[in-house]
């Protein structure tokens, strides 16, 4: 169950990526919609994460394309925001709330810029969208995991895109933070923004997003959520990877074999 | 003593050129590792300064000279190429990072020590002091050094001022940077190439075999005391002029001791006072916190132990003594008799002839705690589900962290329980119920 869009706002074109020669995800070809808050399901180690990296240029795509607005990532940087994964930093970093925060700001300054008046205006307005505007001037080191991915948020609501990639922002929040977030995410794309989760709970799915991608190293569905979140779908996501297709892949580590040939130009 | 002031009036053009030089150096090597320090790459100032001695030997072994450009020169070019290969083999082999730059520090700081060797077997005159670059020579700088140093130093804070926000964010955030569009690449290059930089510059005083010293620890010793990036440059760089200073006063009282070694031993004796005595983050400060904790705790457990004697009398103010108490809850006596006299000077204890008596406070301080315990031990009960028999032990801890806030959270929760999972009464204290229930 693969739907395809017409006008997608991220078109994913044959997409593989291999860490160290061995494929993470095989030949994923998807378009999505505009506006929708949209979910990337799988179990652990499916490649979620893998899948979002790559389309924003953080890995190396060993074959295919990925497009965003009809254009290549570099092109349009400015409209697109990323929330990493919250342990992915180092949260012991000498850095207030409002210093992260107008990090969100550094793209649209530029070099040699220092944050404006007006940019920490941005970054307080956001810090009040996620309620941490009394924490303006807190370390970072000493604010709770929920405290911290909405901080993220923030940072990444001060970019002021249209195309926002989120990595796990529920890992690890208590429910009260959940549902801040989600309400939100909510809003965001009800103002036609979209938004692209990583996201593991299966409970909350239904509620929560309005078009899922089902992710097992391979592309299982990609389509409105009535659609695509089946119970067979869902069997086949969580069944295991396939056998055959993870010897190929540990062969191809093993033979340091390229996974696409060379093309010779005519 | 005179040796001190001699140093101090500065009446030698000479000892002014050794101070500035040095703490310039130390200063902005303090600076420049602040960023690898924070990117957590403290060991490649390392596997630079060792690189570049290679690159000394053969600027020397071309030129003939010791002109402080030409070995710059050349240091740069080494110390540069050991980062690149480092990079390489990281980037395409197996070899994971820390193998890579233990590798490239070894073969390069060997090559290195083949040249001078050989260099010192030549018989060239000019040869003389080339070996002060391994441990260090303050007293060696002189006017022209001087100028090249400024400059680089000058150049170094500049580069550091501009691009001050895209190297912390590289630093913090390297991901999030790459999907803005900075130029990651570029910020490295410009980061490697200021602490190649830092370290070719800084060896003169501080010496090869030291230099990362002077990258990493100033920042270091730094982190102890902020938590904001700018004081702790700031602080680096004090820290690291300190120990540059002095070590400059060691090149002018005894010459023939080397001043990296001496730099290294003041700067590290501040990281060890920061370690131990910094407010917040130092191990004194820590340990002060958590003898209050645990007094805290002692004291709130005699509390309630005394609570607990007058739930059982039905009469909370009689006097008590020592065994009584010990009765109820085995308690080490002097660690008992300290308590009860710390609670007495807070004005929670009398004590007459020996015995001991709640004052009211103490009273309610010691229901508190009895009502904490009871109100958690039933709220792992009910919704941890834990059975009743395996609950005391962890709210014989939590009843002493709980905040007010959270202790009401916790009443309107379970709807303030009359009995514990033990059927014991939770005492709440009266007019507080009513306040509460008027809200609810």
């Amino acid at each position: 169950m693969i739907e395809q869009v017409e006008n997608p706002i991220i078109e994913v074109h044959d997409l593989t990526v291999s860490y160290d020669k061995k494929p993470v995800l095989w030949d994923i070809d998807l378009t999505l919609p505009k506006g929708k808050l949209i979910g990337i399901i799988g179990p652990n180690g499916a490649g979620k994460s893998t899948l979002i990296k790559s389309m924003l240029d953080l890995v190396p795509q060993s074959s295919g394309f990925v497009k965003m607005f009809d254009q290549d990532i570099k092109d349009i940087r400015n409209q697109i925001s990323y929330v990493p994964q919250r342990e992915s930093v180092d949260w012991d970093f000498p850095a207030s709330v409002l210093d992260i925060v107008l990090m969100g700001r550094y793209g649209k300054l530029g070099f040699f810029k220092r944050p404006r008046k007006a940019d920490k205006e941005v970054a307080i307005d956001s810090l009040r969208k996620v309620g941490m505007e009394n924490y303006l001037h807190r370390q970072i080191s000493q604010l709770s995991g929920g405290q911290q991915q909405r901080v993220f948020l923030a940072r990444s609501l001060a970019q002021q895109a249209d195309l926002y990639f989120m990595d796990e922002p529920f890992a690890g929040v208590d429910a009260a933070t959940e549902k801040a977030i989600i309400q939100l995410l909510k809003e965001m794309s009800s103002d036609n923004k979209t938004v692209v989760v990583v996201h593991h709970d299966l409970q909350s799915v239904t509620q929560y997003f309005d078009w899922v991608i089902l992710l097992n190293t391979r592309l299982i569905a990609s389509g409105p959520t009535n659609k695509a979140f089946t119970h067979e779908l869902l069997e086949e996501t969580y069944g295991g990877k396939l056998t055959l297709l993870t010897e190929v892949a540990d062969l191809l580590k093993q033979n340091e074999l390229p996974n696409r040939e060379k093309k010779v130009n005519k | 003593m005179e040796t001190i002031l001699d140093f101090f009036s500065f009446n030698n053009v000479n000892v002014i050129y050794v101070t500035i030089g040095s703490m310039l150096l130390t200063s902005s090597a303090a600076i420049v590792g602040t960023f690898t320090f924070l990117k957590r790459k403290a060991l490649v100032g390392d596997a630079v300064s060792h690189s570049i001695l290679p690159g000394i030997c053969l600027a020397f072994m071309l030129s003939g000279d010791k002109n402080p450009l030409y070995l710059i020169i050349g240091a740069f070019i080494t110390g540069w190429l050991s980062l690149i290969i480092i990079d390489l083999i990281t980037s395409k082999s197996k070899i994971k990072e820390d193998s890579a730059i233990a590798l490239i520090l070894s073969v390069f700081f060997g090559i290195g020590i083949l040249l001078l060797t050989i260099i010192q077997k030549s018989g060239n005159a000019e040869q003389t002091g080339l070996d002060h670059f391994l441990f260090g020579n303050a007293a060696a700088l002189v006017g022209s050094d001087l100028v090249t140093f400024t400059i680089v130093a000058l150049i170094l804070l500049i580069v550091v001022y501009l691009f001050f926000k895209e190297l912390t964010l590289l630093a913090f955030d390297e991901d999030f940077a790459k999907t803005i569009g900075m130029p990651i690449r570029l910020i490295e290059l410009i980061l490697t190439t200021l602490t190649v930089m830092a370290v070719v510059i800084g060896i003169q005083a501080v010496g090869i075999v030291l230099m990362a010293a002077m990258l990493i620890t100033p920042v270091a010793a730094a982190r102890f005391w902020t938590d904001k990036i700018k004081v702790l440059i700031l602080l680096a760089a004090i820290f690291g002029a300190f120990s540059g200073l002095s070590g400059a006063f060691v090149s002018y009282a005894a010459p023939a001791m080397p001043t990296g070694p001496w730099i290294v031993v003041v700067i590290s004796t501040i990281a060890f006072i920061s370690f131990f005595f910094a407010p917040k983050k130092g191990i004194i400060s820590r340990a002060i916190k958590q003898r209050n904790v645990v007094q805290q705790i002692n004291d709130e457990n005699i509390l309630k132990s005394l609570y607990q004697l007058g739930e059982q009398d039905q009469e909370y103010y009689t006097n008590r003594t020592i065994e009584d108490i010990i009765q109820r809850r085995p308690f080490n006596t002097s660690v008992l008799k300290k308590g009860l006299k710390r609670l007495k000077k807070q004005g929670y204890m009398e004590s007459k002839s020996g015995t001991w008596q709640f004052t009211k406070e103490g009273k309610n301080k010691g229901q508190r705690t009895v009502k904490l315990h009871r109100l958690w031990e039933t709220y792992l009960t009910k919704y941890l589900r834990i059975a009743p028999d395996h609950v005391h032990d962890d709210a014989d801890t939590i009843e002493h962290f709980l905040t007010p806030e959270l202790e009401s959270r916790l009443e309107q929760l379970l709807e303030y329980p009359e009995l514990d999972p033990h059927d014991s009464k939770i005492p709440y204290q009266k007019n507080k119920i009513k306040n509460n229930s008027t809200q609810v």
